[in-house]
């Protein structure tokens, strides 16, 4: 809870300086816009914590978006398949990704790093070769279905107020948020995960079957990254086999440490996650806006993080001194 | 008037929510062997890592040859002379025997490995400890007990003039033991002084010069070379009457609850066990450490996958692939790493507590039930005493003997029928032994079968109704409460004398 206030309080010190700095900033159109970004990256973030909360990592998310990001407008338009048995078939080959993942982490007990470092690489491949590196598209077709990630919803009082529309990807995030909160914190599995996630040895002899908790986590975690793959997809509408979704998996992992999930396992929050998501666009947007060169974002978002946890472990080390001279 | 070379003063050191040493003092005179015993827990091992720098202490001083001194790092004990060998050596074995002597320190010649003068040094120190190897050797080729003459050489090639030695005999053959000692009395004769810690009092008689013995984390006293008998070491450590700790009821055993046919262990698969446990009685397994008892409970819980056997709880039989297999047929296991097994340090005792009957007290299928969740902690921290500050302390904060009640706890919340336990009371207090102790009898009254695995003698002797002894990954021999005694045991334990098992039931 510390972590999520401590994340909360960046993004509002980041999004004080620059609106005091910068007009346009807080206009309807720009918070839409990190809004919509921040609902579309969020669910990578989301999918990410799972699998970190584990005490693995998934490095393949940016492939899967540019697998699924390919394989969409090939099964629409090409094949000619309805929206829905396309979306169906988009979504079962990222939860079989996932799920092949999890059985070569849990029965083969293969690195995650080593297996999604090598998912990376292949669906990207993969990706290049079905398309032959052609840019894909919808064209002007599936316009219903673009709205998912097009779409803007009007929130009586406060658009009438100020303009701002609610983009969709925004508020599919905020419903996904609350499910997987709910999961995390309020069912069995969840309290699971955390265990097994902080000492797999203990969790295991307390009778949890550990590596179907695994193979759940790796499962989640491709499937919202298919699901991303499809928002980004709809949203942008235009994919370069080659770099589509190319760095995603940093940005979701980068959101997920800086919202307090741990690299080692056992800890993280959802809505720290989202926060933290929110935070990186946040930063990406700034730079825009305070006409910061763009090449200099990777530089900000390293520094910011960075930061995050050096002044996280010095307040650990400053509690545990505490609680050291407390007891004694 | 000449000064002990080394002498500790009044030193105290808390960790979080126990305090290790109270106020202990220790003098060595030079060229002595000081045997330090106690009782796990008893502050030994902390004591060592504050001469060997490794902790500092919170109050109190250190004296070197009659001056104060501070020891704020291995190197600072190094530069005094102060070299610590640890239980588990420090040696990286895919490196020759002269470049593990002088790991990190190497002579140097054109800014390279000066590997003759390694060569040299290292013949010189090996003749000290009379281990007449090449010290272009590698380490592995070496046996445990050569390689810590090994770490013992390295010491004195930093010139150590105090050997700290923490159980060095605990993973020595007879032989080696016998070579150990006479190192030792050697380096005793060249003016080295020797720190010996043990539980093995008859090494303790041979060895030492002056006894000093803690109990609870203070000196509890001291016995000169002449005062030293097993009975007075014995006394002074435990500290109380030894019928006292181990008190029991009558048990009244019931049906059998656990059956156990021809099932052998991964690690011997050529050895099949056969036993059976009755509800109410305590079962004791005894055998020399790496007997297989680890191993057998390992398999009886599902951990490992069994080879061949089979299993019947209450008379029903059971296939056990995982742990969850064993919880359901009812069995519950205390194992034998508390921390890294028994509970998840980083959580609060509800917590922990809650874990293994999560899926029991479920709500809506797949909902957490908190309210339960408090109820089973509080219960359990009641009924077995454990003493926290609130049920959401984290468990890591509390003493040995309280984790080992929050592991029990989270284990009886379930209602088991048959209790499992791997060196229940290893690294807990004295006091925190008795109440453990009298759980197991308490739970054997209540009609739980209980099977504990110990390496103690004296607890075996104390709380069995019945002993089950293992030696290479099987079971020699059972004893009755009537033919139980140190002898007989480790008879069985050593393989001498096999005796037909599950004739009686």
């Amino acid at each position: 809870m510390k972590k999520v206030l401590g994340i909360l309080g960046l993004f509002l010190i980041v999004f004080g300086f620059t609106a005091a700095n910068s007009e346009n900033f807080t206009s309807a159109s720009n918070m839409q816009n990190l809004l919509n970004w921040t609902g579309l990256y969020g669910v990578l973030g989301i999918g990410a914590a799972f699998v970190i909360i584990t005490g693995g990592i998934d490095l393949s998310i940016g492939s899967v978006i540019g697998l699924v990001g390919c394989l969409l407008p090939m099964f629409l338009i090409d094949k000619g398949y309805s929206t829905p048995v396309s979306l169906a078939l988009v979504m079962l080959i990222s939860a079989a990704i996932g799920l092949w993942h999890g059985l070569l982490i849990t029965k083969l007990k293969l690195q995650p790093f080593v297996v999604t470092l090598c998912g990376l690489l292949i669906y990207r491949g993969v990706a290049r070769y079905i398309t032959s590196d052609k840019t894909k598209s919808l064209g002007q077709s599936h316009a219903d279905l673009r709205q998912l990630a097009r779409g803007k919803i009007d929130i009586p009082g406060l658009t009438d107020a100020t303009g701002l529309q609610v983009p969709v990807p925004f508020l599919i995030l905020i419903g996904l948020t609350i499910v997987a909160a709910i999961f995390l914190n309020r069912t069995i599995w969840g309290r699971y995960l955390f265990a097994l996630g902080r000492n797999e040895q203990a969790a295991r002899y307390s009778g949890i079957k550990t590596d179907r908790m695994v193979i759940l986590a790796y499962v989640i975690c491709s499937t919202l990254a298919g699901f991303g793959g499809v928002l980004f997809m709809l949203d942008l509408n235009s994919v370069q086999p080659s770099s589509h979704g190319n760095f995603y998996e940093l940005y979701a992992i980068a959101a997920a440490v800086l919202g307090g999930c741990s690299l080692r396992g056992g800890e993280g929050s959802i809505l720290g996650v989202v926060i933290g998501t929110a935070v990186l666009r946040l930063l990406n947007n700034a730079s825009n806006m305070l006409s910061i060169p763009n090449q200099l974002e990777f530089t900000i978002i390293g520094a910011v993080i960075l930061a995050g946890a050096i002044v996280d472990e010095v307040a650990k080390r400053i509690v545990h001194r505490m609680r050291q001279s407390k007891s004694g | 008037m000449t000064h002990p070379l080394l002498e500790v003063r009044a030193v105290t050191k808390r960790f979080p929510g126990v305090v290790a040493l109270r106020q202990v003092h220790l003098a060595l005179n030079q060229g002595e062997v000081l045997a330090l015993i106690g009782e796990n827990g008893a502050g030994k091992s902390t004591l060592m890592k504050i001469l060997a720098g490794i902790q500092q202490p919170d109050e109190g001083e250190l004296r070197w040859e009659g001056q104060r001194v501070e020891i704020r790092s291995v190197q600072d004990a190094m530069r005094l002379g102060v070299a610590l060998i640890h239980q588990e050596l420090n040696l990286a074995d895919n490196l020759d025997i002269g470049a593990n002597i002088f790991l990190g320190r190497e002579p140097r010649r054109f800014r390279l490995i000066d590997r003759r003068a390694i060569r040299d040094a290292s013949r010189k120190v090996l003749q000290r400890v009379g281990l007449d190897y090449s010290p272009d050797l590698n380490l592995a080729r070496l046996s445990i007990g050569q390689q810590q003459l090994v770490e013992i050489a390295k010491a004195l090639s930093m010139n150590a003039r105090v050997l700290i030695m923490d159980e060095p005999t605990s993973s020595l053959s007879t032989r080696e033991t016998e070579r150990l000692f006479e190192v030792v009395k050697d380096l005793r004769r060249q003016g080295v002084s020797v720190i010996y810690i043990s539980h093995r009092l008859g090494e303790v008689k041979e060895l030492a010069d002056r006894v000093l013995v803690f109990r609870d984390g203070a000196n509890s006293g001291e016995l000169s070379r002449e005062e030293i008998t097993h009975d007075r070491m014995v006394r002074l450590m435990v500290g109380r009457n030894v019928s006292r700790l181990y008190q029991r009821t009558p048990h009244v055993p019931g049906e059998v609850v656990l059956r156990v046919t021809e099932m052998s262990t991964p690690a011997f698969p050529a050895k099949t066990n056969s036993f059976a446990l009755r509800a109410g009685e305590i079962v004791g397994m005894a055998g020399l450490v790496g007997a297989g008892r680890t191993e057998l409970l390992r398999v009886l819980f599902g951990i490992d996958p069994s080879t061949r056997g089979t299993i019947e709880v209450s008379g029903r039989p059971c296939r056990i692939r995982h742990p969850r297999n064993a919880i359901a047929a009812g069995l519950a296991l205390v194992p034998e790493d508390r921390k890294q097994q028994g509970i998840i340090l980083e959580w609060a005792v509800d917590r922990n507590g809650s874990l293994p009957g999560l899926d029991r007290i479920r709500r809506g299928g797949v909902f957490l039930n908190a309210p339960e969740e408090s109820r089973i902690a509080e219960q359990m921290i009641g009924e077995l005493g454990i003493r926290t500050p609130s049920r959401k302390q984290i468990v890591q904060f509390l003493s040995g003997g309280n984790q080992q009640k929050v592991v029990l706890g989270k284990w009886l919340a379930l209602k088991p029928k048959v209790l499992l336990l791997d060196e229940p009371t290893r690294g807990i207090d004295v006091g925190a032994k008795e109440e453990i102790y009298k759980l197991m009898d308490r739970l054997a009254r209540e009609g739980l079968a209980v099977l504990f695995v110990s390496s103690e003698m004296e607890e075996i002797l104390g709380i069995s109704d019945r002993v089950l002894v293992m030696h290479e990954g099987g079971i020699t021999g059972e004893l009755s409460r009537d033919e139980l005694s140190e002898e007989s045991i480790m008879q069985l334990a050593t393989g001498l004398a096999p005796v037909a098992v599950g004739s009686t039931l």
